[in-house]
């Protein structure tokens, strides 16, 4: 807080600050470099696009006259003799969570030049988000070789497997894209090419990164996590 | 640009703030498990799923997103445009309301 109040101190904060950041006839993000900015409207346009599943996923449920599958049983596992109801998913929810941690933690980092720690922090993120994707395939595996298809399954009512494959499918590409542009930026971070004596510009942009670039990073991957906390909700425990 | 660039460091945040929220939504993730093993039914388990799932998803934009820190003008363009989505909701769920009593109507013999 206290360094936000020393760089703003010429503007105005509040509903007035709103008012006036709106009304400048410059730039309207006022402190939000412009990759960022970009970011958000991304995650606000793939907000909407979950959103969408989701809400098909809720008019086929509350439409169906069909029983829905229990996904408390579907998704149970028999672990050393025990059967645990929806253990996978709940395994795979603290493993998401524990990633953006080990993000939000890399961004700080990069903020503070420690060049080491970011990219270390970042190839953890990226190596829970592999197992992420792992336990994903394992569970589509078991789904499938049970039966499940997009058109039917042996449980209930067929807009189960639609559904299923739809939302975790595409929460699915969601994390692998995130594991890979992980990667690209831990690697850019060893390589210090965010440091001020570095000249080294970007393949696409030809620009000169910057370490916003590990939070704009961030942003992404916290987006990938909430996804999947609506999707924990409403999926598998509804 | 100087401005810019002076703005550009603004999100440093003390490390202990990460991982009080990392062990907060650890927590809340366990409660929302338990929903499920304790086999909590009805009402009570939706509202407690809400719950925790809106204070998991507050915890992470808030924080791990750093929209606390952030002006009204990004905080209110990206949280409001939302807002248009539970509207969608609200018709879906009257639409599919029809549609299943239609169903039940027509299908299962009234």
């Amino acid at each position: 807080m206290a360094q936000t109040a020393l760089e703003n101190t010429a503007l105005p904060k509040g509903m007035k600050g709103l008012a006036s950041d709106w009304a400048s006839d410059q730039r309207t993000f006022k402190d939000v470099p412009w990759g960022k900015a970009m970011m958000w409207i991304f995650l606000l346009s793939d907000t909407f696009i979950f959103s969408i599943f989701l809400l098909s996923y809720m008019t086929v449920r509350m439409s169906t006259n069909i029983p829905w599958p229990n996904a408390s049983e579907v998704f149970a596992l028999e672990i050393a003799g025990h059967h645990i109801p929806l253990i996978l998913i709940a395994i795979m929810t603290f493993i998401l969570i524990t990633s953006s941690g080990t993000m939000a933690m890399a961004v700080k980092f990069g903020y503070e030049r420690n060049r080491k720690a970011t990219a270390i922090l970042l190839v953890v993120t990226a190596i829970f988000g592999a197992s992420f994707v792992g336990m994903q395939a394992f569970e589509w595996t078991k789904l499938i070789s049970e039966g499940v298809r997009p058109w039917g399954n042996p449980f209930g009512a067929p807009q189960f497997g639609s559904t299923f494959f739809m939302i975790t499918g595409f929460h699915g590409t969601h994390v692998s894209i995130g594991v890979i542009f992980l990667f690209i930026v831990a690697r850019k971070v060893w390589r210090g090419d965010y440091d001020d004596d570095n000249d080294r510009r970007g393949y696409f942009t030809s620009r000169k990164g910057k370490y916003e670039i590990v939070e704009i990073m961030g942003l992404y991957w916290h987006f990938v996590d909430l996804v999947w906390v609506f999707i924990f909700a409403f999926f598998y425990l509804w | 640009m100087a401005q810019a660039d002076a703005h550009a460091e603004g999100q440093q945040h003390p490390i202990g703030i990460y991982f009080q929220i990392w062990g907060l939504l650890f927590v809340l993730s366990a409660f929302s498990y338990l929903v499920d093993y304790l086999q909590i039914q009805g009402y009570l388990r939706w509202t407690l799923i809400l719950i925790f799932m809106m204070l998991k998803a507050g915890l992470i934009v808030a924080v791990f997103m750093h929209m606390v820190w952030e002006r009204l003008a990004i905080v209110y363009a990206v949280l409001m445009p939302p807002l248009a989505v539970m509207v969608f909701v609200a018709i879906m769920a009257i639409e599919s309301d029809y549609t299943a009593v239609t169903r039940v109507i027509f299908f299962d013999g009234g």
